[in-house]
């Protein structure tokens, strides 16, 4: 028996070999495409362990941090120190359903390069190789002072320097804690989302970047801007008829002023009390569809915003004012007796041209995000230079050296100096005397528009807006803000002076407070 | 020449202080603190290996000196990975305390084995029991109120509050029956060399027993894998004994044809084979534990994760069918060829056992109790790495489980006293002579003598 013994002994070895060349070709020869195979939630564990950069606030204060645990699977867990308050800057690290907000925008730096070059090699050199922290452009003064202003109602703050571009307050009211997001227990943090994700009042929508509403009155600012820069009127001339409402060509219908009221007079005059029969009048018979497209789409809309921040929503101006009718809108002879036919570029009749009208005062189908509206501001308060928006300044490296920062130079052009030194000039007139009052700031110069936007035909209840910039003086704008309170069954009709102004007044005033 | 206990001595020690290094490198990678236990825990693994080591050195002190440290090896690295698990695991917190009490049992099971079972012949004796014993033992968790279905599987049986699988027990029985009824007839079942004549069929009737047996196991029980290990076990017995290979082809044969109409018949069968041949297609389902398997060895690498480092816990039945996953992801390629290693070793210190064995039941049982070792533990890490269908059957010294611990603690204690034998026997048997073909070497036993 010895000789079969020993085939036997022979056979087990061959089966053996056979489970060694099975356990290589596991092991080591597929071990990466397993790795990448994508029901492999091994490698999200390990990242979601994985070391990780800070994200600090323009003062140094650390908004997101990785902390080792010493018990667990995992090796590292997420923490917010300040809870709610940069919740939908910072976004998360989820397990669950990935990263959100810069936390996703900058995953790669803030796991670091070392990544690339696997997890055993990471190890061999050192935990925290690699990982890059985020000195982003946000103020927890101006973000306190957002949140505080803004309390309990569903809207957001947006505050940037005009300048540069870098955002210093964005914050949208309902938020959430990310710190319950990025819980280690999955079982915790997938409660936790689906109890928000069944939130109606979507507390984790960032509203300032990812929710699009009709501008209303503050849009009348882009309008203004076309205006100027086409030299269709200044200021001053011409002086529109006051009415209480305007009929567009092909409709009855009136365009009516706010609340029925009467209203006219030269641009500076629609600026200051918000006219919208005078805008009206403006767009559709001696500015047409075309300058205040074009002037919309140089601010940013109908285009991605360039913000370090993942899915930002686009504003929307509409393009299409249907077919020519084969003739001229007729123009207000009161018009054309200011400014002569010669003067007056005729403006081709469409069928859609009516909307117009609406359009003008950032009504019918023009929508944007809080962000863009502070762009807009900016730009006017920057001498028509759109900055670039951005959250992040600086991506530091583990030895101190900045890998990345932001581009200070201006995104585009968008008007001339003298248009937006005019502009500057009508909003600054709209916080003296105007629907802006309760914007003002003692010792520094405000300009602001507000927007009180309609719902809709029938629907009482508004949203409230304001853009603001202020300054020094006039031309040294150093802030520009945008508020909006959403509209709710509970506040009913409420108008951007009323209700936004002083949000953004608190904001520029815990601004001011700073400066001194 | 050489003491073989002092070998074995020196074997234990690194095979201790494996066991505790690794045990202390989990805590570690699990919880960056040292074990609290670690004292209680070291006196335990020295007073298990340290008594074992006593017995062997008082009761069969010419014994083989590398299978103790290979099992004690084996038996240390499961512990460490069960407690390990335990903290990772829900509901399992139990798991290390009982485990470490069925290797107490274990140990004191081989003493008992080798204080009572003086010489190997005693069990030639007891050859029908043996057999009656297994058969009722196999069909033990059948029987209502005793017998209990886990996870789709019948093969528990309940006494009060103790649970045990008796597969692993009869397993023994069987290998004994068979080593003694082969010893006796080997050579009619090999009827004559030259010629193709068939034995007679009465004395191929335990063969034919055999094979209804595991498929009664197949079917009533649905355990494949104890189902695999007897009827391997039958047909390479009987090709050892005979040296007829027809036995094995033929054997083979019919275990695949068995195979096959189960697979075309039961719902189970059928369901392990298409997840062997392709787990990607529900890696979410059906797929799961193969799948997350191969992740798991794949994440291994080659020098693995570390102990409590990887992610082992995700895939259901760790600590049972799958913790050669879990050691092949902490440990990687060397720790899991290292296993391999152990149990090759094993097998082959077994099979220079049967060689060197005292008579042919000696040889025939170290050929069983080796073979059952070896095709255990093939068909179980096979299973895991997709070799061939899973088959849920326990990794022998390093699953978590009683009766699989006992069981084998108790078959190495009869391999050791086989080998104390054949290394103690004055000459070789005129038996054995007889048996071996021309021309072939006649194996000296002396490296254990």
């Amino acid at each position: 028996m010895t000789r079969q013994i020993g085939r036997l002994g022979v056979g087990i070895l061959v089966a053996f070999v056979v489970l060694f060349v099975q356990l290589n070709r596991i092991h080591v020869f597929d071990a990466a495409a397993h790795a990448e195979h994508p029901a492999n939630g091994r490698p999200l564990v390990d990242d979601f362990g994985a070391p990780r950069g800070e994200i600090r606030t323009a003062d140094g204060t650390v908004i997101a941090r990785s902390v080792e645990l010493d018990d667990g699977a995992v090796d590292r867990r997420r923490e917010y120190p300040l809870g709610p308050l940069f919740a939908h800057v910072t976004g998360y690290v989820s397990f669950q359903a990935g990263n959100e907000g810069l936390e996703r925008h900058y995953d790669d730096e803030l796991r670091g390069e070392a990544n690339s070059l696997g997890d055993g090699l990471r190890e061999l050199l050192g935990s925290d190789v690699g990982t890059a922290d985020l000195q982003t452009t946000l103020r927890v003064d101006l973000q306190t002072a957002a949140r505080d202003a803004l309390g309990d109602r569903q809207g957001s703050v947006v505050a940037l320097d005009p300048r540069t571009g870098a955002v210093q307050a964005m914050w949208s009211w309902p938020t959430f804690d990310p710190n319950t997001l990025a819980d280690i227990d999955a079982a915790a943090a997938t409660s936790a989302r689906l109890t928000l994700l069944g939130d109606p009042d979507q507390p984790l929508l960032p509203r300032t970047v990812r929710e699009v509403y009709f501008p209303g009155s503050t849009f009348k600012m882009v309008t203004a801007a076309a205006a100027i820069e086409t030299r269709t009127a200044d200021l001053d001339t011409p002086i529109f008829p006051d009415a209480t409402g305007y009929t567009p060509p092909l409709t009855d219908r009136a365009f009516g002023n706010y609340g029925g009221s009467t209203c006219g007079g030269p641009l500076r005059e629609l600026v200051r009390r918000s006219c919208n029969s005078g805008f009206a009048q403006l767009a559709v018979e001696l500015l047409g569809p075309n300058p205040l497209i074009e002037m919309a789409e140089a601010f940013g809309f109908n285009e991605p915003l360039p913000l370090d921040y993942p899915v930002v929503v686009e504003s929307a101006m509409p393009t299409d004012f249907g077919q020519p009718l084969g003739r001229d809108v007729d123009v207000d002879p009161r018009l054309l007796d200011q400014l002569g036919a010669d003067r007056i570029e005729p403006v081709e009749l469409t069928d859609n041209i009516p909307v117009l009208a609406q359009s003008s005062s950032g009504q019918f189908e023009v929508k944007a995000t809080p962000m863009q509206m502070a762009l807009v501001a900016a730009a006017i308060a920057n001498d028509g230079d759109l900055p670039r928006p951005h959250l992040v300044d600086t991506v530091v490296g583990a030895n101190g050296e900045v890998i990345d920062e932001a581009d200070p130079s201006p995104w585009r052009t968008v008007m001339s100096d003298s248009t937006a030194r005019t502009l500057r000039e009508a909003m600054v007139g709209v916080v003296e005397s105007g629907t802006a009052t309760r914007t003002a700031v003692d010792g520094y110069v405000v300009g602001a528009k507000t927007g009180t936007a309609q719902l809709g035909e029938g629907i009482d209840t508004t949203h409230a807006w304001i853009i603001a910039f202020a300054g020094p003086t006039v031309d040294e704008a150093e802030i520009a803000v945008a508020v909006i309170v959403e509209a709710s069954e509970v506040a009913g009709e409420q108008t951007g002076g009323r209700v936004a102004a002083p949000v953004a007044q608190q904001v520029l005033q815990a601004w001011a407070d700073a400066q001194r | 020449m050489r003491n073989p206990r002092n070998r074995e001595l020196t074997l234990l020690i690194a095979a201790g202080a494996i066991t505790i290094g690794a045990y202390a490198l989990a805590t570690l990678g699990r919880t960056a603190t040292m074990p609290a236990d670690l004292v209680p825990f070291l006196g335990v693994v020295l007073g298990l290996l340290g008594g074992a080591h006593l017995v062997v050195r008082r009761f069969a002190p010419a014994a083989d000196p590398t299978i103790l440290p290979l099992v004690a090896l084996l038996n240390g690295i499961g512990y460490v990975f069960i407690a390990r698990l335990a903290g990772d695991i829900s509901n399992a917190g139990s798991l290390p305390g009982q485990q470490s009490t069925w290797t107490a049992v274990g140990v004191v099971a081989f003493t008992a084995t080798l204080v009572f079972v003086r010489r190997a012949t005693m069990l030639d004796t007891y050859r029908w029991l043996a057999a009656v014993g297994g058969l009722v033992l196999l069909v033990m968790p059948l029987l209502p109120m005793i017998g209990r279905e886990v996870n789709g599987a019948r093969i528990w049986v309940r006494f009060g509050p103790i649970n045990f699988q008796p597969g692993e027990f009869a397993k023994i029985a069987l290998a004994v029956f068979i080593a003694s009824y082969l010893a006796e007839k080997r050579d009619l079942l090999a009827a004559s060399r030259s010629s193709s004549r068939l034995p007679e069929p009465r004395h191929l009737a335990p063969v034919a027993a055999a094979w209804g047996i595991s498929l009664v196991v197949m079917v009533a029980e649905k355990d494949l894998g104890s189902s695999l290990l007897f009827f391997l076990l039958v047909i390479i017995m009987l090709w050892v004994a005979t040296d007829r290979i027809a036995y094995l082809v033929g054997g083979l044969g019919v275990f695949a044809l068995g195979g096959w109409v189960a697979a075309g018949t039961f719902g189970h069968v059928n369901d392990r084979i298409t997840i062997w041949i392709d787990p990607w297609s529900d890696p979410k389902g059906d797929g799961f534990q193969p799948v997350e398997a191969t992740f798991a060895l794949a994440n291994g690498g080659i020098t693995g994760t570390g102990p409590g480092r990887g992610q082992p816990y995700r895939i259901p039945e760790i600590e049972t069918d799958f913790i050669f996953a879990a050691i092949g992801e902490e440990l990687g390629l060397v720790g899991s060829a290292g296993v391999l290693i152990a149990f090759v070793a094993i097998a082959a210190s077994g099979l220079r056992i049967a060689i060197g064995a005292r008579d042919d039941f000696g040889t025939l049982l170290a050929t069983a109790l080796s073979t059952l070792l070896a095709v255990q533990a093939f068909v179980i890490i096979g299973g895991v790495i997709r070799v061939v269908p899973l088959t849920g059957i326990t990794l022998p010294f390093v699953s978590y489980g009683g009766s699989s611990l006992v069981a084998n603690w108790v078959l190495v204690a009869l391999l050791l006293r086989i080998s104390h034998e054949g290394a103690t026997a004055p000459n070789l048997p005129v038996e054995r002579e007889r048996s071996l073909p021309v021309g072939a070497t006649v194996v000296d036993s002396g490296d254990a003598s």
